[in-house]
């Protein structure tokens, strides 16, 4: 049976979605264990562990975590070496790609990103070209290393309890290396993540600073808010809410995008959304050509009047 | 990589032409490449070139012997990133050019620049932007610092250069969405920036005329001590099988708000059962 080996980031108290969906993939290609750089609660290994996982692998040394991505490249390469596995998967994340991508030269083998499908013979399927493409590749030399897209694929309950045991591995790290000097935690906002949330409400030049009718909108759906660069250029929002070609790439269920004229860099990190809706004053707008429902008004009249008939309808 | 002088910064500028995402962008032919018709200097990149000249002129400008380097590899016109980086400021430039070069993924690009680098080096630093704007792989720089060993710090916010008596030290910010870090390493290094690092300049006349005088070296693999089988489609990790467009996204319904448009919204949104 193939080993699959998942690396699992900065965990939290808990699995993360995009984490569960990761597991569940990996669960579905052969026999999983995981490697983590960081340490973990009991809560989140008992999450791992109703993946059926038996191994967890985690480095001798502490301060892989202090190097920045060469140290837990170096990390993941001997979990992969010690595990034997044939397949190596991660979330989407800069980092996680960077992590990948020094792995991939350490173990000679190739790196697929931003993986939305997978067939049994390992060929993956990604967007490229800001999602105006399908590109279906393979990794041909090496171990199979993926980093894959959140809600990609489904993260399905396994339920098999189980206490995975825990491996240390030696790892050496790099002489010279770029190391973290200080961290400053940013306040969270209550909102699901942008990259994981099921619909985004997103705002552009047109918001004029006020981003308040969106965040009403946003949690009356239980979503996210996010930004075009104008938006965040203005410093109407901060800068990790931008979405397009600089910013996050997302593809909710539903992406309402208010005051947004739709530039090519914007729709870079929004065109793969299941459902676009488009809220703009100006009907020439290149937002509409992609939205399934678009309306030609004013935001600041349409989205709460939006927000006060889904609190209406009681829904 | 070897150390570099003492008496001067020597920066390296990844730089690519990319087809311009004003146009719309292909991948044909039988071997599924892109391509370039309409190419420029990548967007990404010019930040990258904007944080070397900033990091120069702060330290002394060129008078104190620091020099800027503008790598590119790629067909003929791939060249036009470089002569754009001339203008804007960049004291020279190299072009690796080579047939065998068609086709790289990033572990054969990495390889190709890692040999490129230190063949037109030794570096202090090598500078590239966040990702390049067509592949969106974001997988070179990070292979291209572990090839040549080197710390990396990418996606800097900041970045600054403190001359001490052990060589330089840098200083950078990186910002992700739970927290921002600091980060210090030791020169040499490999840097990507982000796009919130400076406002890139544009060439003015006299950076135009200069850049005529400007050298550019074009290298072939075999200058750099590469056979054709380490790189191109032979030295790739990973194969395209197939690529095809996304079937257009079709416009839905629009409609103007005539004072009802939220309520509508909503209907919408409960007929797709998104609600």
């Amino acid at each position: 049976m193939t080993s699959v080996l998942v690396f699992l980031d900065h965990p939290a108290a808990s699995l993360a979605k995009s984490e569960r969906e990761l597991l569940s993939l990996a669960a579905s290609l052969g026999e999983v264990s995981v490697a983590l750089a960081d340490e973990a609660g009991q809560a989140y290994l008992d999450g791992v562990g109703s993946y059926g996982v038996q191994r967890y692998y985690r480095p001798e040394d502490a301060a892989v975590s202090d190097v920045l991505v060469a140290g837990k490249a170096a990390f993941l390469a001997e979990a992969v070496r010690a595990s034997g596995a044939g397949i190596v998967l991660l979330g989407n994340s800069y980092e996680s790609k960077e992590i990948a991508a020094r792995t991939g030269i350490r173990l000679d083998s190739g790196v697929i990103t931003d993986v939305v499908s997978l067939e049994g013979d390992l060929t993956a399927t990604k967007s490229d070209f800001a999602g105006s493409y399908t590109v279906h590749c393979r990794v041909t030399t090496g171990v199979t290393i993926l980093t894959v897209k959140p809600n990609s694929f489904e993260a399905v309950e396994a339920g098999l309890p189980s206490s995975p045991e825990e491996v240390r591995v030696a790892v050496e790290l790099p002489r010279a290396a770029a190391r973290i000097t200080g961290r400053v935690e940013k306040p969270v906002s209550g909102r699901p993540e942008l990259t994981e949330a099921r619909v985004i409400v997103a705002g552009g030049r047109g918001v004029d600073g006020d981003f308040g009718p969106l965040e009403d909108l946003a949690d009356a759906l239980g979503g996210a808010v996010g930004a075009s660069r104008a938006a965040t250029d203005a410093g109407w929002i901060e800068h990790s809410a931008q979405i397009g070609q600089t910013g996050k790439t997302v593809s909710p269920q539903l992406y309402i995008s208010a005051g947004i004229s739709g530039a090519i860099q914007q729709k870079a990190g929004m065109q793969t959304s299941k459902v676009i809706v488009a809220i703009n004053k100006d009907a020439d707008s290149p937002i509409f050509e992609i939205a399934d429902f678009g309306i030609v008004g004013d935001l600041t009249t349409v989205l709460p009047q939006a927000t006060e008939e889904i609190r209406k309808r009681g829904l | 990589m070897d150390e570099a002088t003492a008496s001067g910064l020597r920066i390296a500028v990844l730089v690519k032409h990319v087809p311009d995402a004003q146009f719309d962008r292909h991948i044909s032919g039988d071997d599924l490449t892109t391509v370039r018709s309409e190419s420029i200097l990548s967007e990404l990149d010019e930040y990258a070139l904007e944080a070397a000249l900033q990091l120069v002129e702060a330290h002394g400008g060129a008078a104190a012997g620091h020099r800027i380097t503008a790598i590119t590899m790629g067909p003929a016109a791939a060249v036009n990133a470089v002569k754009k980086s001339l203008q804007i400021g960049a004291d020279d430039g190299v072009h690796l050019t080579d047939e065998a070069l068609t086709g790289s993924d990033a572990s054969a690009t990495s390889r190709a620049l890692a040999a490129l680098v230190q063949h037109a080096g030794p570096f202090d630093l090598v500078l590239t932007g966040m990702a390049s704007t067509d592949g969106e792989t974001s997988l070179v720089p990070a292979q291209l610092a572990e090839r040549l060993g080197l710390p990396q710090v990418t996606f800097a916010a900041s970045l600054d250069l403190t001359p001490g008596d052990g060589g330089w030290t840098l200083a950078a910010r990186r910002d992700s969405d739970t927290y921002a870090e600091t980060i210090e390493a030791p020169l040499p290094a490999l840097v990507s920036v982000t796009d919130q690092i400076n406002d890139p300049r544009y060439p003015n006349f006299k950076g135009i005329m200069a850049a005529k005088k400007k050298q550019i070296q074009v290298l072939s693999l075999a200058d750099i001590g590469l056979s054709p089988e380490e790189v191109g489609f032979a030295g790739s990790w990973t194969t395209v099988e197939a690529a095809a467009p996304r079937p257009p996204r079709s416009q839905g319904i629009v409609i103007t708000d005539e004072g009802d448009a939220g309520i509508r919204l909503v209907d919408f949104l409960a007929g797709q059962k998104l609600l």
